[in-house]
């Protein structure tokens, strides 16, 4: 929807299309926490966070002529942020993104036997992190971070019925990995 | 898989993968790091300039008179190169 008081002209936003570096700044310092946020929601790894923000912040100013100041910056920013995260989780190989500080943050199970508990969980992630990236990404935000759908198919770029489906597409492959390593849910 | 595997796999997702913080931010400023990526972007863009020495141009410039003077040192030029 557009934004009336964004599309005047000499608006920060306006300013930022014409390649002004303070307005992109001031975008840059509104954004980047949303942004960040975003991806690391995708990504799941601080350090690959910061990267990412960074790569997505350097598309954005690349891509300035084609923004329109009419619509809202966020969205807009979160497509691009969207699409640079999904860049990396094709770059990754599965077996090395369950990492360390990845299981520490865990939270703990709420059974009585933790050891058990802990290594489905960590079971669970390692299979999740085979799946293809797209439906990654759908489920992760969608189940996980439970973002509204509407949300999640605009970053995608898909239709929000094309969010349920891969969602659906995802926990199917979940469980039948899950259930070739021995665990039932 | 019927509506209760759906959500009985939907909970050992969310087990697993704990939800990012709500006000999660990144712990140094990221600002300076763009800078530098959009400089970078800026010197891969610019196009190469060859800048030829003025001595190299006042040599060229005498031969050329040279040459045009006495035309017969054609061949011997052309020898030595």
């Amino acid at each position: 929807m557009p934004d009336g008081s964004s599309s005047v002209p000499g608006s920060l936003m306006h300013r930022f299309r014409q390649g002004d570096l303070d307005a992109f700044e001031a975008l840059f310092r509104e954004h980047q926490r949303p942004v960040y946020g975003w991806i690391l929601r995708i990504v799941r790894n601080t350090a690959a966070a910061d990267d990412l923000t960074v790569e997505t912040f350097w598309r954005i100013h690349r891509a300035h002529e084609r923004f329109q100041p009419e619509y809202p910056f966020g969205p807009w920013a979160r497509r691009i942020a969207t699409r640079a995260a999904l860049d990396w989780l094709r770059a990754q190989r599965p077996e090395v993104e369950l990492t360390a500080e990845m299981a520490r943050t865990l939270p703990s199970a709420p059974t009585g036997n933790p050891g058990i508990a802990a290594e489905i969980r960590c079971k669970t992630a390692l299979a999740f992190s085979r799946l293809p990236p797209s439906l990654r990404a759908a489920a992760v935000l969608a189940v996980v971070e439970e973002q509204p759908h509407k949300e999640v198919a605009a970053a995608l770029g898909i239709t929000v019925g094309a969010v349920k489906l891969r969602v659906f597409r995802a926990l199917r492959l979940l469980r039948k990995d899950l259930e070739r390593q021995g665990i039932k849910p | 898989m019927n509506a209760h595997d759906e959500e009985q796999t939907r909970q050992l997702l969310k087990q697993a993968l704990p939800p990012v913080e709500r006000n999660a931010e990144p712990e140094r400023d990221l600002w300076p790091a763009v800078l530098r990526r959009l400089d970078a972007d800026a010197v891969r863009r610019q196009p190469i300039s060859f800048s030829v020495p003025w001595f190299d141009w006042a040599l060229l410039g005498g031969l050329a008179v040279f040459v045009a003077s006495f035309p017969a040192t054609i061949p011997v030029f052309l020898y030595y190169l």
